[in-house]
């Protein structure tokens, strides 16, 4: 299906009782709009609003200022009710030059609020924006409410008792700017100035200057005369579970859930991963983590990399590896080295655009086919997406869970939007977690490697240390009985299948497919895995008040599937998978239960938009001959 | 009392498995000399783990009774550095062939030796692909003939020793597949070396390289072909021994002297094995001009990569908090 926007015309700020609200905050990669957004969404999560975030950065480190290309964002929605998405349409837009201005204007919503420091909007920068008059002056942003400041003078007025020079004191902008934006939404800034003054605990006039640049852009908020229509407003708390909370950006969680999923193995883990973008924040995370039992071993490639995991697997730590598209792809003998010799294994993908290089900071789901087949020889594995920042730590211990139990490679999708996002996340009390230890194999009577568990399929873990058990393991194929090379035709015919079964049988070990909202039967299925969650949750709540009879359902288990998916499946007239890809898991539910179903694909680089996923609804709706 | 501990013997490294290398082959030799050495080592047998990649010389884990893991081709150096890293008291060995350690595996090669882990690394260099039918190898010498060089390769080989050394190898040794005492020799002080340990051992294929040692394996002309290199013994070799090696210290180059009245074994380069320069320039000699070391050409103490790691570890595990802490630490706030 064509992939078509229908705008939702929120409009937010003119509501009568405001209770929720996108902000965009776009400046140029040296601006801090990153530390920005984050400050904003630590206020805003301690003033008690539900929310999620979305950092959009740009693939250069340092882009030449001002460049369109150089232009990093950050977008946070918060408000009183369920948000699971950063938001389709802007309504307050932050925009440090022009060139923030000219790429991100398209996204604020008509009558939303544009804030721009106006001493950025130079001839120079104008010209490298590409603009050929001034937007400040020609009425191109009369659809809009707009606060132009000239900040940067206001900020070196504030910082100047402290003696920072004109660059420095510049670089305290997006503070002013942030001071703003708290009292526009009348957040308490007190956790910003802890943090300032922590991080630049070893230079005190730094610190000193970025808080009182951030009090001056809250004083400007206070006492300056705005123009009409732009004033304070409050957004009620969200109603949401009591409990103790924080924020949680996927990468964190997902790196949080394997130190989970390693304790209630009771096992040691060896994280070994080579950098690359997005993923390469789960590897910080958890260099930073050796309190607990895990190790990290930055590899000299993403083929060293996972065999150094599946050697610690061998010698009785879980191996978990880590990488995006381009490094999968160099893993795979790898990790069919695992499938052979029956070896636990976790391997986290976080998907980015591609093919090749393709389009390293940004999001895509176009991996699920490499993760489901791309391998030599028939080496099944089992697959789980996570759906959320917050539910990549559940994920990630099932993933730890299905390895260490069945001994196998689990591949783990995440994505750049799922790692780089955040939302709130009611911290869970450890003690409810079910622990699954492992038991490693220690009776040397009547040992072999080849023993199995009967049930389960999977084969004995026996680690080298142990006496008596001494064996070989190895990528030939090996014999059914006793475990030793075979060449045998029919031996070979038995282990393919033994391997088939073992992970086919994960289904009966795993949830029934739930439905995230709506009935278990009706007119219309959304089958959404991964990271498209949070849109399509949202434009399947529209369409249910709009009284259409739609259901959302979010696969975790993606190989094996859930073993109720195809009936419930059958219990819909129709069918539509969003993907941002061109359609990969829409050709397994296909292939698998030979249903009808329609694909709506997005590969921009950027996540699902609500009003993309509406509209394919609405239209689905259509083509059904019923009227939306 | 102290308790009885069995004392094993060769027969208890050997396994069940059918040995498949061809008749004549090197690798039986260097499996013997193993067997024979394991029972002595400090470690005990369930500690000692083989991991090889692809190749003949790569089925060696096969034939060993200890833990083995016959891997994917070039890779095992990356699988033995994760093998060591979650259990630093395993005892690990890598075998690994000219093709499997120095083509397709050369950067893991490079950075296992650089990184320092401690494992013994034991080159089987027989200059040539067996196991794929006799195609030339990065270690084969320009000129080879073989089915993907008909014309004789034009390839410059690459020297191992060398090329370990430029690595960073902390242990570099050489030694000969028949020569059982003295690869027995090298090989356990690759052993006790606490760091990456490189082996290389001359390996004669019968079928695809046969006789291109055959100078310094010869027992008639290996004496002049070979100089056995000893820590603080000068450089003397030839079957009178009556030949040395003398450095040119104004062409800064290394020159083979005949022993005479004037030219007396005090005369004579004296090995050091904790000396780079020097050793660079024995691991590249080669004939006919000059003898083919043999022995530990060079040795040095410097910190382990594992070592290091754990060590790392352990000082941050004594300030260790529970994951219950992890996940409440940082800005938190409370929902009634």
């Amino acid at each position: 299906m064509e992939l078509v926007e229908e705008k939702l015309g929120e409009h937010h700020l003119d509501e009568k009782h405001v209770v929720d609200v996108v902000v965009r905050f776009a400046g140029d990669s040296g601006d801090g709009m990153q530390l920005t957004g984050s400050a904003f969404t630590q206020v805003t999560a301690l003033y008690g609003n539900d929310l999620s975030t979305f950092p959009d950065f740009p693939a250069e480190i340092r882009a030449p200022v001002g460049a369109t290309f150089g232009v990093s964002a950050f977008q946070i929605y918060f408000g009183a009710e369920d948000v699971t998405t950063p938001g389709d349409e802007v309504d307050v837009l932050v925009a440090m030059n022009p060139a923030a201005l000219v790429t991100n204007i398209t996204s604020l919503v008509d009558g939303g609020l544009v804030i721009v420091d106006s001493g950025a909007f130079t001839a120079k920068n104008l010209h490298k924006a590409k603009y050929e008059s001034n937007p400040l002056e020609d009425g191109s942003l009369d659809p809009f409410r707009v606060l132009d400041i000239d900040i940067s003078k206001q900020v070196l007025a504030a910082v100047e008792p402290f003696g920072l020079g004109h660059k420095d004191g510049l670089r305290c902008k997006n503070m002013w700017t942030l001071g703003l934006v708290i009292w526009l939404f009348d957040r308490d800034r007190k956790p910003t100035i802890e943090s300032l003054e922590q991080k630049f605990a070893s230079k005190p006039e730094i610190a000193k200057a970025n808080v009182a640049a951030l009090n001056a852009g809250h004083a400007y908020g206070e006492t300056a005369e705005l123009p009409v229509g732009i004033h304070l407003y409050k957004i009620p708390k969200a109603h949401v579970p009591a409990g103790t909370y924080r924020n949680m950006t996927g990468a964190t969680a997902l790196a949080w859930g394997l130190i989970a999923g390693g304790e209630l193995a009771d096992i040691d883990l060896l994280f070994a991963s080579y950098p690359i973008t997005p993923a390469s924040n789960l590897l910080h995370e958890l260099a930073n983590r050796k309190e607990f039992r895990i190790n990290t071993f930055q590899a000299e490639d993403e083929i060293a990399a996972v065999c150094a995991a599946v050697g610690a697997s061998f010698a009785g730590t879980l191996g978990v590896t880590s990488s995006a598209g381009p490094g999968i792809a160099l893993k795979s003998e790898g990790i069919a080295l695992a499938a052979a010799t029956e070896l636990p294994l976790v391997i986290v993908n976080t998907q980015r655009g591609g093919p090749s290089t393709g389009l390293p900071t940004k999001t895509e789901q176009s991996d699920f086919n490499i993760a489901l087949y791309g391998r030599h020889g028939d080496a099944p594995m089992p697959v789980l997406a996570a759906a959320t920042p917050c539910d990549c730590f559940e994920v990630a211990i099932e993933a730890v869970r299905l390895a260490t139990k069945y001994m196998t490679p689990v591949m783990l999708l995440s994505d750049g939007y799922l790692a780089n996002a955040s939302e709130p996340w009611k911290i869970p009390d450890v003690s409810t977690l079910q622990d699954f230890p492992v038991n490693f194999h220690d009776e040397a009577e009547g040992f072999k490697p080849s023993l199995r568990n009967d049930e389960t399929l999977a084969r004995v873990w026996a680690k080298p240390g142990t006496p008596g058990l001494e064996h070989r393991l190895g990528g030939i194929e090996r014999s059914y009985d006793s475990g030793d090379i075979s060449y045998d035709p029919e031996n070979h015919q038995r282990m393919t299948d033994l391997r088939q079964a073992k992970i086919a049988g994960i289904s009966s070990d795993i949830p029934l497919q739930e439905v995230v909202l709506g009935e278990t039967t009706g007119k219309l299925a959304v089958v959404g895995w991964g990271s498209t969650f949070g849109a399509i949750h949202q434009a399947v709540k529209r369409a249910r008040l709009e009284g259409l009879e739609v259901s959302h359902i979010q696969v975790r288990y993606l190989s094996p599937l859930p073993p109720n998916l195809g009936n419930l499946l059958a219990g819909f007239d129709t069918v539509l998978v969003p993907e941002m890809n061109t359609g990969q898991f829409i050709n397994l539910l296909r292939a698998e239960y030979l249903i009808e179903a329609e694909g709506l694909s997005k590969v921009s680089g950027q996540p699902f938009k609500i009003g993309e996923i509406l509209a394919a609804i609405h239209k689905e709706y259509e083509l059904m001959g019923e009227n939306p | 009392m102290s308790e009885m501990i069995p004392t094993l013997t060769l027969k208890d490294f050997a396994t069940d498995q059918e040995i498949r290398w061809c008749p004549g082959c090197g690798d039986y030799a260097i499996l013997k000399t193993m067997q024979k050495l394991m029972p002595g080592l400090e470690q005990t047998k369930e500690n000692q783990v083989f991991v090889s990649g692809i190749g003949c010389s790569s089925r060696f884990p096969y034939y060993m009774n200890t833990y083995g893991f016959h891997t994917i081709h070039g890779r095992a150096p990356a699988l033995a550095t994760g093998i060591k890293l979650a259990n630093p008291e395993l005892n690990v060995w890598v075998i690994t062939g000219d093709g499997d350690g120095f083509s397709i595996g050369g950067n893991h090669m490079m950075h296992v030796l650089r990184r320092n882990v401690d494992v013994q690394l034991l080159l089987f260099n027989n200059e040539i692909y067996g196991l794929t039918k006799g195609q030339y190898s990065p270690t084969s010498a320009v000129g080879t003939r073989s089915p993907s060089s008909p014309q004789g390769s034009v390839d410059l080989p690459l020297a191992p020793c060398e090329l370990a050394l430029g690595a960073g190898a902390t242990f570099v040794a050489r030694s000969i597949d028949t020569e059982a005492k003295h690869l027995s020799g090298v090989v356990k002080l690759a052993d006790e070396h606490r760091g990456a340990s490189f082996v290389e051992i001359l390996q004669n294929c019968p079928i695809y390289s046969d006789g291109i040692f055959e100078n310094v394996k010869n027992k008639k002309l290996a004496a002049d072909f070979k100089v056995e290199v000893e820590h603080g013994k000068p450089l003397v070799f030839g079957k009178e021994r009556n030949k040395g090696i003398q450095l040119d210290s104004q062409a800064l180059k290394l020159k083979v002297v005949e022993l005479s009245e004037t030219v007396s074994e005090a005369k004579l380069l004296v090995h050091d094995e904790n000396n780079k320069v020097l050793a660079q320039m024995l691991s590249t000699m080669s004939g006919p001009d000059f003898p083919v070391a043999v022995g530990l050409i060079y040795r040095q103490d410097k910190a382990s990569y594992v070592d290091d790691s754990q060590k790392q570890a352990a000082e941050v595990r004594k300030n260790g908090i529970s994951l219950q802490e992890l996940l409440n630490s940082g800005y938190t706030w409370i929902v009634e």
